[in-house]
């Protein structure tokens, strides 16, 4: 059994925690696997190929119940359960994350922890992701249109952008609000854009960047570069890292008198 | 009317507050100062309540230019709304920018319930800036989308 696989189980056996969120091996890649007894954590592994974000589990209560969780966090599960955290939606110490330094297994159990380890591995942009955003930059304002609403074309409006989010946490989401109905059901390319702003806008200083949206996108639009571009700007205008547990509020609930406004004449 | 010979008339919608910008066009109203009548005015309680939604939703019924305006910093009714907006609108610009959006097409200002000149000027700046541009057909065209996928 793997050094991980025993910490889970003696988490479980303890009484810890009532359930460890991992992944195992799955047919087709890693899956998720949640642990309620010592045996179950035999076939949990945490490698790079450990995409999804599984840290969306942590704000369904019908899974979590009122108990401990430990998660096995990948840098991209960490970074939400600061931002998660921050916003109130976990309990400070109520998630265990169990992390991998080398072979060694490390259990945080508080957000300044997790914090500090973030600190230390800060996380870059893949190679082909800067390639496409600093090629869209470039092109016109024209050719960026034509760009985005290609790929708003190709939208099915199958929200699976939202149900792969972790931060997509509301309750009643806005496209399920049909009085005023603000974005029409249907896949057309103007309503298509419209939800993806709205997605994209509640996620302004909260996107962890784990390109979640982007992996679950059946079609392939690259959800990750609208959410990637708005952390660049709100960084630049405010100097607030996105999706970092910002304890100060979120970048649209906070102010400061001298924020910039060159384009308010 | 043809307005095949005319020129353009661009429509544009004006989202303001009530304390600040739209006491401001009343002034400019009450001091029969003349300025350009393709504005329509919507009246809101401040700009912090101005959802970006309304904006887009603007564009899609056939706005070809669009104005945003309230109070000056500091002097917003309700403390803070105004600063919220200028955040929210700071952001709304940076990801309609990278979408492809016009933004040249949203004109944001400030104005207070003195400045009715201020108001009379920057709707004419407006309509002469949007007359430039065009009418904002780009967007039109993805609008009715549905329509014309239905009616074949």
């Amino acid at each position: 059994m793997s050094k991980l696989s025993e910490k889970a189980a003696a988490l479980l056996s303890e009484g810890t925690v009532g359930l460890v969120i991992g992944y195992e091996q799955g047919t087709h890649g890693t899956r998720p696997k949640f642990c309620r007894k010592a045996e179950d954590a035999a076939t949990l592994i945490l490698n790079d190929k450990c995409l999804n974000n599984i840290g969306g589990y942590l704000t369904k209560p019908e899974l979590i119940g009122s108990g401990k969780v430990a998660v096995t966090a990948t840098l991209a599960v960490m970074r939400t359960v600061v931002q998660l955290t921050a916003e109130h939606q976990l309990t400070d110490g109520n998630v265990i994350v169990l992390a991998l330094d080398g072979d060694e297994v490390l259990q945080m159990a508080s957000i300044d922890e997790i914090k500090k380890w973030l600190a230390a591995h800060p996380e870059d942009l893949s190679d082909e992701n800067k390639a496409l955003l600093s090629k869209l930059k470039a092109l016109s304002r024209e050719e960026r249109w034509n760009f985005w609403i290609n790929e708003m074309n190709k939208c099915i409006k199958c929200y699976a952008c939202r149900a792969s989010c972790p931060l997509c946490y509301c309750n009643r989401c806005i496209v399920e609000v049909n009085c005023p109905q603000w974005i029409k059901p249907w896949a057309a390319p103007l309503s298509n854009m419209e939800w993806q702003i709205n997605r994209v806008m509640h996620m302004a200083g909260r996107c962890v960047g784990c390109g979640a949206c982007d992996r679950a996108c059946p079609v392939h639009i690259p959800l990750r570069l609208l959410t990637i571009s708005m952390a660049g700007d709100i960084k630049e205008a405010f100097g607030v890292a996105s999706g970092t547990g910002n304890i100060d509020g979120n970048v649209l609930s906070s102010f400061k008198p001298d924020d910039k406004e060159n384009f308010i004449h | 009317m043809s307005e095949t010979n005319q020129e353009f008339e661009p429509r544009i919608v004006a989202f303001v507050c009530n304390w600040c910008t739209y006491a401001g066009a009343d002034l400019a109203g009450t001091s029969r100062l003349k300025y350009a009548t393709n504005v329509k005015i919507v009246r809101f309680p401040c700009t912090g309540r101005i959802d970006f939604m309304l904006l887009l939703k603007a564009f899609e019924e056939g706005a070809d230019g669009i104005i945003v305006s309230g109070c000056h910093p500091n002097d917003c009714h309700y403390t803070s709304g105004n600063f919220h907006a200028r955040r929210r609108w700071t952001v709304f610009r940076g990801l309609l920018d990278f979408m492809g959006i016009d933004v040249r097409r949203i004109h944001f200002t400030w104005v207070s319930a003195a400045e009715g000149a201020k108001w009379a000027d920057i709707v004419n700046e407006t309509v002469a800036d949007i007359r430039a541009l065009g009418p904002y057909d780009e967007y039109k065209s993805i609008a009715s989308n549905f329509e014309k996928e239905a009616a074949k």
